[in-house]
């Protein structure tokens, strides 16, 4: 016996240093690390229709997988320069704080908690969700207050859990939440019919939906929206300038979309002479200089990926299998709340 | 010089965490969680403090460590016996179980039986109906449970008495066998007194029979006692997975008792049964107990697989409780150290019966 305890003590403390080493990682300057790898390190969802998946070709693809390929081609000159990290919930911010990925891409919602106590700092809000339900249709459910006594399957790890609880206890309704640690199990469970209702951002209801569901029209999406959910990527504290490109290669995506600049006629614009436009191409001035890049920054990210409207249709919208509609993710003149700052 | 090591990393890692910005302390433990648990010993609400929320995850892993333990005890014993019986069909089935069961990982065949139970049952709206007051589907097992009286007092009370007269008569059968070489049954007297203790108790209390009848309503099924396919799916998971190595522990503790002793009881003129209670038992189990302990240990520690199966153990809210906190190397260190005690608990009582059973040097 005395050696099975001396075992557990000696693996318990090598967990703890494996998680100290983990932690004293470097902490040196990002870009200079990114370029000297020739390399972007990306943390990305292991598996979320839209945002962030493997395709049938081993690629990985979706909104959150876009915007660290329009990173690396501003950074690198080449979308294809991307090691992707898949991280689950609770591994994610441990990964960003090490120093294991470059940057947070993972349908991650911003909070005042997450900001001010991780060491992490919040860039730009990529996807605006709210959080929903998802009920079976012969349920005859169709509003969130009649969930009464509901259990409801949810995974671990997330804001979700939290604004559930804070939700039904402001409609005074009681329910048990079923809380898995992975993201398959929990959809399998409902799917299994093991709940009355899961719980997720609108968007990943959408695409458990469409993705995971035996039919999706015995399915349905409940109205209400209990929270507010500003997803984007997030990066290490301490480095502003790394903060800096990262913020600014985000809204460069919504301020091409906003002067008409695609995948497709980015190369015809460069002759231009809108001045938005001959900045954002850095035809005549020198954005990228003052981020510690070159000119054509912003022009590769385009040539790469195309503007946030194309990422978006190509990914969740109409051109993709979930036909999330626009909504609050319309730029601001559009009527939606997408407002990047202006690049000059 | 291990100790300057641990310090030198914990000086290390909290240097790092300082400079980087993240916060750390255990302070948070007093702030509300602000999450619901779906199962719970005792009442917990969100806006109860993140300690609550630990100690709730830790009832849940202990209850199912300990229904765990006592089933793979019994379903371990009997299947290794299964392994030494006369009959091939017996026989062959139990060496079956063994390496069926002890061949596949536990993860896997935890989640196996829940999406086996989950599969199997029926939705909630129409839950299987066998007896009386009990319902049965994919939202768990409902049954009636008596209602607490005044009454039930008594019955404690009387059952407390029982065993207590029942240790006496266990002591006084000992002594007498040791003075005069009658033995005496000690087992199912013992057993006997301490339920009629239970049962007396319970009349003099007014025989109190009320029982609070789960009641289906409009999404599922309320009241009463309940258990959740979360709770089935990890006993029945690690019980039978750990019980095809108890089965081997007790065949090889059997077996390690030489065939003569069987014959020299044999020669003694003890029956079957008193030979293998007073001859073959007392040394099996010195062979048996320490590995069992193992045995123990590792249902303890495999439990914290149950947040796989969505059951709310200690690990389950760790996991939520980090995330809501970010406080990661906190949350970690609690886990360890909740089933490091956990296992020193375990392994002491178990030593303690060890030196209890083994061979007394005089």
């Amino acid at each position: 016996m005395r050696r099975s305890t001396f075992q557990v003590i000696a693996a318990s403390s090598l967990a703890l240093a494996a998680g100290m080493f983990a932690a004293s990682a470097h902490a040196g300057k990002t870009l200079d690390a990114v370029k000297q790898r020739d390399q972007l390190i990306c943390g990305v969802n292991t598996g979320l229709a839209g945002f962030s998946a493997a395709d049938s070709q081993g690629n990985w693809v979706g909104l959150d997988v876009d915007i660290c390929k329009a990173i690396a081609a501003a950074v690198l000159g080449d979308a294809k320069k991307v090691k992707w990290v898949p991280l689950n919930a609770q591994q994610r911010f441990t990964a960003l704080q090490s120093g294991e990925v470059d940057i947070l891409s993972r349908n991650t919602t911003f909070t005042l908690t997450r900001d001010a106590s991780l060491g992490l700092f919040i860039t730009a809000v990529t996807y605006y969700d709210g959080q929903g339900f998802i009920v079976p249709k012969k349920s005859k459910i169709t509003s969130a207050k009649q969930l009464k006594n509901a259990e409801i399957c949810v995974q671990s790890g997330t804001t979700t859990e939290k604004n559930l609880t804070d939700y039904f206890k402001s409609i005074n309704v009681k329910m048990k939440p079923v809380v898995f640690e992975g993201f398959e199990a929990s959809v399998k469970a409902f799917f299994a019919g093991r709940c009355q209702a899961y719980t997720t951002d609108a968007s990943g209801l959408a695409s458990i939906r469409n993705k995971e569901a035996p039919k999706p029209d015995d399915y349905l999406i409940l109205p209400e929206l209990i929270s507010k959910e500003p997803l984007g990527p997030m990066v290490r504290r301490g480095d502003d300038e790394w903060f800096t490109i990262v913020k600014w290669a985000i809204y460069a995506l919504l301020e091409a979309e906003e002067y008409g600049l695609t995948q497709a006629n980015v190369d015809q614009m460069k002759s231009s002479t809108e001045p938005p436009i001959q900045r954002i191409l850095g035809t005549t001035e020198d954005t990228g200089k003052l981020l510690g890049l070159d000119k054509e920054w912003a022009y590769r990210e385009i040539k790469a990926v195309g503007n946030y409207g194309e990422i978006f249709d190509r990914n969740v919208g109409p051109q993709s299998a979930l036909k999330l509609p626009r909504g609050l993710n319309n730029l601001w003149n559009k009527g939606g709340i997408q407002y990047a700052p202006p690049i000059r | 010089m291990i100790a300057a090591a641990i310090w030198f990393l914990a000086h290390n890692t909290l240097e790092n965490m300082r400079v980087r910005g993240i916060q750390s302390g255990f302070g948070f433990l007093t702030q509300p969680a602000g999450f619901d648990i779906g199962e719970s010993a005792f009442a917990f609400d969100s806006g109860d403090a993140y300690w609550k929320a630990f100690l709730v995850g830790l009832s849940n892993t202990l209850r199912a460590a300990l229904v765990g333990i006592v089933l793979t005890t019994i379903l371990g014993t009997l299947i290794g016996i299964g392994r030494l019986s006369r009959n091939v069909l017996v026989r062959g089935l139990c060496t079956g179980y063994v390496e069926l069961f002890r061949n596949i990982p536990v993860l896997i065949q935890l989640l196996m039986w829940y999406f086996v139970l989950n599969e199997w049952l029926p939705p909630v709206a129409d839950a299987l109906h066998p007896l009386p007051g009990v319902f049965l589907s994919k939202s768990g097992m409902s049954f009636p449970v008596p209602e607490w009286e005044q009454g039930h007092v008594v019955s404690l009370a009387g059952f407390a008495m029982g065993i207590v007269v029942a240790w006496l008569y266990r002591r006084w059968a000992r002594a007498a066998f040791e003075k005069t070489g009658v033995a005496r049954p000690m087992v199912w007297p013992a057993l006997l007194i301490a339920v009629l203790g239970g049962l007396l108790g319970w009349l003099a209390g007014g025989a109190p029979t009320a029982l609070e009848m789960p009641v289906r309503n409009d999404l599922n099924v309320s009241g009463g006692g309940a258990v959740t396919p979360e709770f089935l799916a990890v006993t029945l998971g690690l019980t039978i997975y750990t019980a095809s190595f108890v089965a081997e522990i007790v065949r090889s503790g059997i077996q390690s008792v030489p065939w003569g002793q069987t014959e020299a009881a044999g020669a003694l003129g003890l029956s079957r049964a008193q030979a293998l209670k007073l001859v073959l038992l007392p040394q099996a189990l010195r062979v048996i107990i320490p590995p069992l302990t193992n045995q123990y240990l590792n249902l303890t520690k495999n439990s914290s697989l149950a947040v796989a199966v969505g059951y709310p153990d200690l690990v389950s809210i760790s996991n939520t409780t980090l995330n809501q906190t970010g406080r990661a190397v906190e949350c970690i260190t609690i886990l360890m150290a909740v089933y490091l005690t956990l296992s020193l608990v375990t392994a002491a009582l178990m030593n303690w019966y060890n030196a209890r059973s083994a061979i007394k040097e005089r």
